[in-house]
């Protein structure tokens, strides 16, 4: 079905990335590691290079490592080239914020608000960054591990 | 009643009118129309409302009590049953339908979702029991009920409409 991308990148491609301070991981899942500073300049190459074209954005997920900090998630597929990649972003807990993607594909957008109301990760950049999922007044973040519960009226 | 033959004392004529004239009040009239034609507000939640519709349908034949008649606005229906899960988004929502209603109005919670929560009763999202919101009549508890059960439950509402003294509270 899909293939691994980085077999499709040539030498000076994958060096591109490295250079951008990627860890590339390509057992199994492709596998790319960002720093929250170089998440634009990567995923505009991985949108625009023709090797990779990941013209389709498929999720965008948070994960909470306690900690060690949060952990944003792409999940990148070409529909052009059959090729599949993982992006992944780690950001502290103090301060978690990554650049917004939505200037790369517009349906980033209700995926990273859906990231925000339930992950409480910010997204710079977004154009409209507000709860989509829980009511306006609900307090926190619900699927942060340190939520607790609070009683309502 | 022979009468003939004899003098129309006053005591045979308050005999003749206690078992040839039936009195009744307006109130109750109204009472026996009301509850036989209530018409429910299309407000399904969630999965609930698939029963619902099933009672609704040639199954089960709402329309045999005169219930059939889903309304798509507030405006024309008498009762809301809510079937399904109602979140802290929606209860807004929910509110504004059910204050839309005309009076009277009455409100079945249909699911153990609807009643209490129901297993998402701790949960962040859910309001545990939309009597939180909304003055519930009747509860037709179930994961979901089936249409027969919502049947029951406008039964029940049926008998609380016809005699309000039964729901009245105590003093």
């Amino acid at each position: 079905m899909s293939e691994n991308l980085f077999a499709k990148l040539t030498e000076h491609q994958l060096s591109d990335l490295a250079g951008l301070g990627c860890q590339l991981d390509g057992e199994g899942a492709c596998l790319l590691t960002v720093p929250a500073e170089r998440l634009l300049a990567v995923m505009k190459m991985l949108r625009d290079d023709v090797a990779s074209s990941m013209n389709y954005l498929g999720d965008i997920t948070a994960v909470d490592r306690g900690e060690a900090g949060f952990e944003i998630i792409y999940q990148l597929f070409s529909v052009t080239r059959g090729v599949k990649a993982t992006v992944k972003v780690k950001v502290p807990k103090d301060k978690p914020e990554v650049p917004s993607v939505v200037s790369l594909w517009p349906g980033a957008d209700w995926m990273e608000r859906e990231a925000y109301d339930l992950m409480g990760v910010t997204f710079a950049g977004h154009p409209e960054l507000k709860r989509i999922l829980l009511d306006e007044d609900f307090a926190g973040h619900p699927l942060r591990k340190d939520f607790r519960m609070q009683p309502r009226e | 009643m022979e009468m003939k033959n004899d003098t129309l004392n006053e005591s045979k004529i308050k005999e003749f009118l206690k078992n040839n004239i039936i009195v009744t009040s307006f109130d109750a009239i109204v009472r026996w129309a009301r509850s036989n034609s209530l018409w429910p507000l299309s407000s399904g939640l969630a999965c609930c409302a698939i029963e619902m519709m099933a009672a609704g349908a040639s199954r089960f034949d709402l329309a045999r009590f005169g219930y059939e008649v889903f309304r798509p606005s507030p405006r024309q229906a008498d009762i809301i049953i809510v079937a399904g899960t109602l979140t802290w988004k929606m209860a807004p929502a929910m509110k504004r339908l059910y204050e839309q209603m005309p009076e009277p109005k009455w409100v079945i919670a249909m699911g153990g979702c609807a009643c209490t929560g129901g297993p998402f009763k701790d949960s962040y999202s859910v309001v545990p029991g939309v009597d939180k919101i909304l003055p519930v009549d009747v509860y037709v508890p179930g994961c979901p009920p089936r249409p027969d059960a919502l049947i029951d439950g406008l039964l029940q509402l049926k008998a609380k409409i016809q005699n309000p003294d039964i729901a009245r509270k105590k003093e």
